[in-house]
């Protein structure tokens, strides 16, 4: 079984980021950036397939700068076999990513594409439907579960009113939810011993062009300042004051 | 502008006519389940007639097929309109935003980003339009008189077969729409506590029951009660936290709440940076005295 694990790179998602002050931008000055964690889960589920079937191979595939590779080196420390960066600083929205990924995924013929649902910067929750319908390949969003059979795999994924499984053939695209694992802690020397694993970089497949363009960045306008209240009869008191209850 | 809105139910369609009202927009509907009794505004509701929904392999042909003739086709955001909105988006090759929150011109749209801490105005540079909209500050549309019914073009080929299916739900609120919600952390312990505690109170204020990611991981709450990033997001009157942080990913999911009350034994908890209003207390002694001094539902 082939596996293709697409990775974004992503400023921590614990760090409070601003907009610049002209909003073209992020601030991201001093701020670390990481796998986007959804994707993170994507690469520990396919280690652990690859885990429990060692004929299991699994690709890491990056598209962006080479800052990239930061996280590409992370990812093979997960325990991918090989990483490709597609560099480019060209502009990327979801459809160039799928498109680029497409391409990629056509050249490479894996089983499973596996990837997180979002990320966390953008939390668009576009890109593998994308790909799943321009590949015409089944698709299971929101997994919590995968369990690979032979020519097909069975996908728990979260609904908005509980779970649901989906049986579908190979090849499929599975994004993934939190609750499919809890990704391994990797230590510094993992990263170090990952450094001679393949990592090969290309420029892009396709000239796709973006079909949406962002234009400005703004800080959310703050909520007004609230205050403490003392006892439970003042928390009351205030919410039938102002009809809450 | 001309609008074609993709329902899952009847029930979204009063925020789809509510939309389509504020732009001034002509709109017609696709409605996935059931049958509409009134239009919200629509000029024709095609109808698809499911007992079931069908999965989004199979319902994004027909959507991509309805879609020809309308500059944007939008959905009110949910897991059920993600997974398929932008798999139709794929099938035609059209521009694709997430969670709208504001229009402010045919192709210019602001949404949140970055768990909601940042606004970004984006601008779409090809038609069709598809997109998601989150249901907050629309005011819903009148059912109006009945309404032209056509049937939907045909369903895709079923590439993935749903094999089973947990709906959980009962009797309360749904969240999404729900004029008050009440929500637990990790405190609460196990799933039966959470119940009597967040439950209980949920209950006596006709409420919907919200958790944490912390809550849900830990088996203490279904995931479908899960809000903020990447669970659900509410916008009720009444919004009461109780042993809840307030991470950045929680909050994103409340921001839209009229009143939002924090109760937690910690007075440096950073959701009482958000709270309009902050008990510290331990809830497992604060809840109780607020149901007993509420006295018995009316
Ligand atoms: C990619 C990503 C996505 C995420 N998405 C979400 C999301 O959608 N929704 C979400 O909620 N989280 C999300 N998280 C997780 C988030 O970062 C926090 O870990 C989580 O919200 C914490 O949940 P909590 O407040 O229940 O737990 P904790 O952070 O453990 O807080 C518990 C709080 O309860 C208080 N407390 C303890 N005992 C009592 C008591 N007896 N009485 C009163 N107060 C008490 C404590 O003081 C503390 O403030 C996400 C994280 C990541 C990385």
């Amino acid at each position: 079984m082939k596996i293709v694990v697409p990775i974004k790179r992503v400023v921590d998602p614990y760090a409070k980021v601003k907009p610049l002050a002209d909003g073209t931008g992020l601030d991201v000055a001093g701020v670390k950036f990481e796998i986007n964690p959804f994707d993170e889960i994507a690469m520990e589920e396919a280690v652990r397939i690859k885990e429990r079937d060692p004929s299991t191979y699994t690709v890491a595939v990056s598209i962006g700068g080479p800052e990239c590779e930061e996280q590409l080196r992370k990812a093979l420390a997960i325990g991918a076999d090989e990483a490709v960066l597609i560099e480019t600083t060209d502009g990327l929205d979801a459809s160039v990513i799928a498109a680029e990924l497409v391409a990629f995924v056509q050249e490479v013929a894996p089983d499973i594409v596996l990837m997180g649902k979002q990320s966390t910067d953008d939390d668009s929750n576009q890109v593998g439907q994308m790909m799943a319908a321009m590949l015409g390949w089944p698709q299971a969003t929101f997994a919590c579960k995968l369990t690979p059979g032979v020519g097909e795999v069975t996908v728990d994924r979260e609904t908005d009113s509980g779970e649901e499984s989906l049986r579908m053939k190979t090849p499929c695209v599975v994004t993934t939810d939190l609750r499919m694992n809890q990704p391994r802690y990797i230590a510094l020397p993992g990263i170090i011993k990952a450094r001679s694993k393949p990592l090969a970089k290309r420029g892009r497949g396709t000239s796709a062009s973006p079909r949406v363009r962002l234009t400005h960045l703004a800080a959310l306008p703050p909520r007004p300042p609230g205050r403490k209240v003392a006892s439970v009869d003042e928390l009351l008191t205030e919410l039938k004051s102002r009809g809450l209850v | 502008m001309k609008l074609l809105c993709v329902a899952f139910s009847e029930a979204e369609l009063p925020v789809c006519g509510g939309l389509a009202a504020s732009l001034g927009a002509e709109f017609d509907v696709l409605l996935v389940h059931g049958s509409a009794g009134a239009g919200y505004g629509a000029a024709q509701v095609m109808t698809l007639g499911a007992t079931e929904a069908p999965t989004a392999d199979v319902l994004a042909p027909c959507v991509a097929a309805a879609a020809v003739g309308y500059s944007h086709v939008v959905a009110v955001s949910s897991m059920a309109t993600k997974d398929l909105m932008a798999r139709a988006a794929g099938l035609v090759g059209a521009a694709m935003v997430t969670d709208v929150v504001r229009f402010e011109a045919p192709n210019r749209f602001v949404r949140p980003i970055l768990a909601g801490s940042v606004l970004a105005t984006v601008e779409t540079l090809v038609e069709p339009v598809f997109l998601t909209f989150r249901a907050a500050g629309i005011v819903p549309a009148e059912a109006g008189s009945a309404v032209a019914v056509a049937a939907a073009p045909p369903l895709g080929p079923e590439l993935a077969t749903r094999v089973a299916t947990t709906v959980r739900g009962g009797s309360r609120p749904d969240l999404a729409q729900a004029k008050c919600v009440v929500t637990g952390g990790r405190p609460l312990q196990d799933a039966e506590t959470f119940e009597r505690v967040i439950g209980g109170l949920a209950d006596r204020l006709g409420a919907a029951v919200g958790a944490t990611r912390a809550a849900v991981d830990s088996g203490i709450a279904p995931n479908e009660l899960q809000v903020g990033q990447t669970g659900k997001i509410v916008a009720p009157d009444l919004y009461i936290a109780a042993g809840v942080s307030g991470s950045t990913q929680h909050v994103a999911g409340i921001k839209d709440s009229k009143a939002i009350v924090a109760i937690n034994k910690d007075p440096d908890a950073p959701i009482f940076e958000t709270a309009d209003l902050g008990l510290v207390a331990d809830l497992f002694e604060a809840i109780p005295e607020i149901v007993a001094k509420l006295g018995p539902k009316e």
